[in-house]
């Protein structure tokens, strides 16, 4: 189980989040079917530092972001 | 006493090949056996960063069923079903293959509507499938739990016969040994780290043991399809998470079916050799670190604990993880790629090995004919841009 630094609640278990995904992902309305599909469902995907977002859904229900890396999991706050 | 022989040769990579497979789990070994045997297509080398068939295919919970909702589904996981029932024979080998049914459990009333509808579907599909009432239900496996005094009762539950489970090293080992045999060259221990392109053709793939020229090159690399398509330039829909599974210690034969529960969230099956090996979701982040939480573990136990009381003293022997590559649409992903000549199959998450020797009957067709075997036309990445979802996330009879 991982430990994440709720920016609110400070250093907490992992089960009182819910995963977000790839942080910084912008809505983008009015565009081609590609960018709409890229903008839907393309999603960096790196083995190594992630910027992913996440949810203190069982705590403050703050969203925030952090860099993580996907091997092994260490975590450090968005720079 | 002497080695037992060798299953294949552990030869050197040759400077160049017709077909190049990126990975050798079930679906890279598949497909080179279906290179040989359908297409007579032998000059192949299956490139395998690890040891062969060391990733999801050594991972899995070795489940197999085609009780799939939607038609595209049931079509491409039916094909495979029918390749698992003559493949024994096909390879000469003993993959302990043993379809002995496989429940869905349903434990509230959306499930039972989604059972019903699911049966009457895969009726309509060719595919074989039942549905069975709670006290049927304890009649077919008497060690469910299915007591009114459950906290989530069983109410019925889909059971399709022909379902089952099958040794997934004997699998490996037996698509190894004939691909081998087919003058395949197995290669173990290198990893690809680039493509190289002309004019937006793959011509050889960069290698930690050198280049590699490809008349084609197809990527079987499971959790991995997202690092390698990104070498190769382009993205992907994919999102690779942990996937964990357990076994217990060994018992007397004590389930003779797999039992799977959404609601309650676990899949028990017994081994040949006696343990009951379980799994259930995966880790809800990205990983590439093969391990995951211990809470998804204590929660799967409670939930096979739910189900089957009598194993409350059982004790674990091992938990594991693997990496799985889920899409969007908990559908794969088959076919050809933006670059030419470089060919996708990934996507299968946590239910590829099910689809082993479907997948690579199809996959090899697509590398051989340059074009989609008609059952995996629906799989194309395109679909993700068209619009024509697969969705089987919640209609596949198990939540993703």
């Amino acid at each position: 189980m991982m430990l994440i630094d709720c920016p609110h609640c400070g250093p907490r278990d992992e089960n009182e989040f819910t995963y977000g995904g790839q942080a910084g992902i912008a809505y983008t309305p009015d565009v081609d079917d590609e960018a709409w599909a890229g903008y839907l469902f393309m999603r960096d995907n790196p083995k190594g530092w992630f910027h992913e977002r996440w949810f203190h859904a069982h705590g403050c229900r703050t969203w925030f972001s952090v860099h993580r890396h996907t091997v092994t999991h260490e975590m450090r706050p968005q720079p | 006493m002497s080695h037992p022989e060798f299953l294949w040769r552990n030869p050197e990579p040759k400077p160049a090949y017709d077909v190049v497979i990126v990975g050798a789990g079930g679906h890279g070994l598949a497909t080179a056996y279906y290179l040989a045997k359908n297409h007579g297509i032998t000059n192949v080398a299956v490139l395998e960063k690890g040891w062969l068939a060391g990733g999801n295919m050594a991972r899995n919970t070795t489940i197999i069923r085609s009780n799939y909702l939607w038609d595209e589904s049931a079509a491409i996981y039916e094909h495979s079903l029918k390749l698992w029932e003559g493949l024994s024979d096909d390879l000469e080998y003993d993959l302990q293959f043993s379809q002995r049914g496989v429940l869905n459990l349903a434990h509230n009333l959306a499930d039972v509507r989604e059972g019903r509808r699911r049966v009457n579907a895969n009726r309509l599909n060719g595919v074989d499938a039942e549905w069975l009432e709670a006290d049927e239900v304890k009649k077919f496996c008497p060690v469910v739990n299915a007591s009114d005094s459950a906290r989530y009762p069983v109410l019925g539950a889909t059971l399709q016969r022909r379902g089952g489970i099958a040794k997934h090293d004997h699998v490996a080992w037996a698509l190894a040994r004939k691909a081998d045999a087919y003058g395949i060259d197995l290669i173990q221990n290198i990893e690809v780290t680039g493509f190289e392109m002309v004019k937006n053709r793959v011509t050889a793939v960069q290698t930690t043991r050198g280049r590699i020229s490809a008349g084609k090159v197809a990527l079987a690399a499971a959790g991995h399809t997202s690092v390698l398509a990104a070498k190769a330039g382009f993205p992907l829909p994919l999102q690779s998470h942990p996937l964990q599974a357990l076994v217990s210690e060994l018992l007397e034969p004590v389930l003779d079916c797999v039992v799977m529960s959404n609601a309650v969230h676990v899949y028990v099956s017994q081994a040949h050799k006696g343990e009951l090996v379980m799994g259930a979701g995966i880790d809800t982040y990205n990983s590439y670190g093969q391990r995951g939480a211990f809470h998804v573990i204590e929660a799967q136990m409670a939930a096979a604990l739910e189900l089957f009381p009598i194993f409350s003293r059982v004790r674990v022997l091992r938990t594991w993880g693997g990496v799985v590559d889920v899409s969007p649409d908990a559908s794969p992903i088959i076919g050809r790629t933006p670059v030419d000549g470089l060919f996708i199959n990934a996507g299968w998450g946590t239910g590829g090995f099910k689809a082993t020797p479907g997948s690579g009957w199809v996959y090899a067709h697509t590398i051989a004919h340059d074009e989609p075997h008609p059952l995996a036309v629906p799989f194309a990445l395109e679909r993700f841009t068209t619009g024509a979802l697969i969705d089987e996330h919640g209609a596949a009879a198990v939540a993703h």
